[in-house]
């Protein structure tokens, strides 16, 4: 079902070996730019008291978030299995509108540009807006 | 009409002043042209677009990128009239040259993401809110005349 070939796959591999370690950073800044580019975004989050760039709340979503992303790339081979869980939580719980994926994805993309100067190339970036691509696809698996 | 805040206006001029149009232009299109590969199929006769390294190589898309950059200059000059400013190159794009207006929105995304690693931590939330506001109102007024 994916159209990642296996350059992408092991393109996103070895680069998001470079982020693993600074999950919490990136997350964190990708969401805050999330809610402060995109504010209907923030109407998911009204149940927290701070939604300003690097309070906890923020901080500790966006690593929940970046954590999930690496688990996509470990199951990379097999998006829609290895995410299973993580749609039907987003189909039934969470109900986020798939349309917010692709707000964070790019916001994503604008974090990794800015701390990964040298090694987001466009190469790296369209094989990693492509399996981003078919993150969002297999979140939205269980929705209907 | 689209109503800037003192911060929008000063943070948009402060961007484009800090940009090298020709580096920054020609990585913009060079990376659309290579994240979002049927953009290539306005740009039949550039030559050799065969793979990344050759696409950003190409002499033809670092002059195109410059073009249009200049191109954005016009509304950074302009940003109160965005709209009138851009009417005759809306009806360019649209009766001339045949580009899908959802290709504007590609290439503001590779923009975005060039300007960001050109200005580091300096591309905070809100600056980055203020630009990409500033490349909607752009886009908008580029697919205006289109029918």
């Amino acid at each position: 079902m994916t159209c990642l070939s296996a350059k992408d796959k092991d393109t996103v591999k070895v680069f998001w070996a470079k982020v693993a370690d600074k999950v919490e950073e990136v997350g964190s800044d990708a969401l805050s730019r999330m809610l402060a580019v995109y504010p209907q975004t923030k109407t998911y989050f009204s149940h927290w008291k701070d939604l300003s760039p690097g309070s906890a709340p923020v901080n500790k979503h966006g690593k929940t978030v970046m954590l999930g992303v690496g688990q996509a790339v470990a199951c990379i081979d097999d998006l829609n299995a290895g995410l299973l869980t993580l749609s039907e939580l987003h189909a039934f719980t969470l109900r986020v509108d798939p349309a917010n994926f692709k707000i964070l994805s790019h916001c994503l993309l604008v974090v990794l540009s800015i701390k990964f100067p040298n090694d987001f190339t466009p190469e790296v970036h369209v094989s990693l807006d492509k399996f981003l691509a078919a993150l969002s696809r297999a979140l939205s698996e269980k929705y209907r | 009409m689209v109503v800037w805040t003192d911060f929008e206006r000063a943070t948009i001029t402060d961007i484009f002043s800090k940009l090298d149009y020709e580096a920054v232009g020609g990585a913009t299109l060079a990376r659309c042209l290579i994240v979002y590969p049927w953009t290539q199929r306005y740009f039949g006769n550039f030559g050799n677009l065969y793979n990344a390294a050759a696409i950003s190589g190409n002499p033809m898309v670092a002059k195109h990128g410059t073009t249009i950059l200049h191109g954005l200059d016009r509304a950074v000059k302009n940003m109160d009239n965005i709209k009138a400013t851009y009417a005759e190159l809306s009806v360019l794009h649209s009766e001339k040259l045949h580009v899908d207006p959802d290709n504007f929105k590609l290439l503001s995304d590779c923009l975005t993401i060039v300007v960001a690693a050109q200005l580091g931590k300096d591309f905070t939330g809100e600056v980055q809110a203020a630009f990409q506001k500033f490349l909607a109102v752009v886009v908008s007024a580029l697919g205006r005349q289109y029918h």
